[in-house]
This record gives C-alpha cells, structure tokens and sequence, in this order.
C-alpha cells in the first residue's frame, strides 16, 4: 500500500493550524488592556520554544533519537552560549551529526 | 450612502499609512544584525525545508501534496510530524491531529506578538498565516514596537517564500537527494530555535522555567501522543507566575 494524504486532511490542518494563530490576536483585542500578560506571555513562548528544541533534538517516534542528532544540537548550544554566528551554529550541527552517522553510530 | 463612503476611504487610509510604515521601518529599524540573521536562518530554513521535500516525495507521496501542506499549513514541525503518520501508514485523520496538537503552541504565541498584528484586518488576516517558531523568536528579542513589527513582517515573508521554494525544490529533487538523514539535517531544527531562544534564557526566571518546561516535555514524550509534550511544558510556568504578577 502506497502512503497517502488526501487534499481534505491538509485542508483541515491548515483551517485548524489558522485557527489557532488568528485566535491569539483576536483573544488579545478582546481582553484588552492585556500589558500586563505581556511578561508571562513571552515567558510561556520562551518554554515552548526550549520544549520543543529539546524533544525535537532528543527524541522521535516517542524514543531517543540517537547520539549522532543529539552531540548535533549539543555542538550548537555550545557554540550559540559563544555567540558563533547562525550558519555556524546550524551548519555545525549538520556536519557534526552527519558526521558521526558516517561512522556507524545512530 | 455617505457614511459607507467615508468608511471605504478611511480604510484604505489606514492600509496606506500602514504599507508606508512597514515599508519605510522595514529598512531603517530591524538593524543590521537583525537583518543578517534573518537571511541566516532563511538559509538554515531552506536546508530544512528542502529535506521535508526530499523526505514526503521519497517515501511515496505525490508532489503536489508537500508544496500544497507547505503554502497552505506553512509550519515545519507539523508538517513532518503529519507526514511521518502518513508515510508510517497512518490514518489521513490521525496525520490530522498529531498536526494540530503541535501547531496548537500558536495560540499562546498569537497572544504574545499580538501587538504586531493590530492595525488593519487584512494584516492581522495574513500576517497571522505567517506566524512561525523563527518569526516569533526574533519578535520577542526587541521591546521597541515599531522595531517588532518591522522584524515580524520582514522574517515572516522571508520565511514565506524561501521555506515554499526550498521544499518545492527539495520535492522535484528527491532522487537526487538521497538519504536525507546521512546529511545530519534533522539536527538543524532544533539547532535553529536553540540559537533563537538563547537570549531570552539571558533572564534567570525565565531561564528556571524553560529548563523545567523542556525536562517535562522529553520526560512526558514516551508515555504521550506527539505534540502533547509540548504542551505540557507550560505546566512549568506554575510556579514562577506569583512572581511575575507580584511588582504590577
């Protein structure tokens, strides 16, 4: 059986995904005088992004996702706290992983 | 009759008066470093988006539905995480909801860039679409509006167009790309929104939070569905909310 995903079930994640990125907007014109959400809010965005850098770094089809991927993104946290610049950054974990896969380790 | 007039006019008035402040900030205020990185994670973006190509074309799947998923959902986690159901042979619904409860992080993220996205409604209506990871992460490195906007719109386009051609072109060219895992590109990501988010960890609340958000997320990723883990990290904000509301 070949893979499929049908016109309608992309429909529904793009209708879906829009959703939830007009409702903030909307949801924030609503509440007005929402300043003081502002500290909490860039906060709450700050946790998602390192919750998803970390699951998406450490893990896939709900194990882990190898050593090569994760010494990958470890090369780039280190080099980010030096402040390296982002092609560096992003390149280097490439090559790191890549390069470790070329010699046999997952 | 009068009062529709004056209505139409104001409207294009503030669409005018809108495109010439975005036009004219676009330049002057994202400032060059910013603008710098932008290009640099277009250039990373684009690495990405072409193996999200390569991958969706050579596991099977026609090309139209990649080029479709990336104009039309335009968010790269989600886009994998439903193309992995689908070629694992997973239900089209399945592929559905893995998708949603990954993109369900914009919501909080629409609240916290909201100010860049008053003004008129046809900007709130496509600036939403543009709403990513990157864009977000590079709106909140800057407190000046004018500055936010400016890099919401401009990393937002940009984003835009490079990630929709460089999976078109990852796509037509998925033969030739081979395995996409032996290029190490699945460590680009996560590389990308470290690098992002690094700043904002400057801050030692923020910092405690987030390291608690992420321990929940990957302790939680084994025994929940993709995309809930996520989720599940905003339970780590508990107990530095007190502190936050304590000064105002």
């Amino acid at each position: 059986m070949t893979a499929t995903l049908p016109m309608a079930a992309i429909l529904l994640l793009a209708a879906g995904t829009y959703a939830f990125r007009l409702a903030g907007p909307l949801l924030h014109e609503r509440l007005g005088a929402a300043d003081r959400l502002a500290a909490p809010l860039a906060m709450a965005t700050t946790v998602l992004l390192l919750a998803l850098a970390a699951t998406s770094a450490l893990t896939e089809d709900q194990g882990f996702a190898g050593w090569s991927r994760t010494a990958g993104v470890l090369t780039a946290a280190l080099l980010a706290l030096r402040r390296a610049p982002f092609p560096v950054i992003v390149l280097a974990a490439a090559a790191t992983t890549a390069l470790l896969r070329l010699c046999g380790i997952p | 009759m009068f009062a529709e007039g004056v209505q139409a006019f104001d409207l294009t008035n503030a669409a005018m008066v809108f495109i010439v402040m975005a036009m004219s900030s676009f330049w002057r205020t994202p400032g060059r470093a910013t603008l710098r990185d932008i290009a640099l994670v277009c250039v990373a973006d684009a690495l990405v988006g072409a193996s999200f190509g390569a991958l969706a074309v050579s596991g099977g799947l026609p090309l139209w539905v990649p080029v479709a998923m990336s104009l039309l959902v335009f968010a790269g986690g989600a886009q994998f995480a439903a193309i992995g159901v689908a070629l694992a042979g997973g239900a089209p619904l399945a592929a559905v909801a893995t998708g949603l409860v990954l993109n369900a992080r914009h919501l909080p993220f629409g609240l916290a860039v909201a100010d860049v996205l008053s003004g008129p409604r046809w900007a709130r209506l496509l600036g939403s679409h543009l709403m990513t990871d990157e864009t977000v992460a590079f709106t909140l490195r800057h407190d000046d509006p004018v500055r936010r906007r400016a890099t919401y719109w401009l990393c937002g386009l940009a984003l835009f167009v490079v990630w929709n051609l460089s999976v078109l072109l990852g796509a037509l060219a998925a033969h030739a790309v081979g395995d996409v895992n032996a290029l190490g590109l699945d460590a680009a990501f996560p590389a990308v929104l470290l690098a992002l988010v690094l700043p904002a960890l400057a801050d030692r609340p923020t910092r405690h939070a987030a390291l608690l958000g992420a321990l929940i997320a990957v302790a939680a990723t084994p025994l929940l569905p993709p995309g809930l883990p996520v989720l599940l990290s905003l339970l780590a904000l508990v107990p530095f909310l007190p502190r936050l509301r304590a000064p105002s």
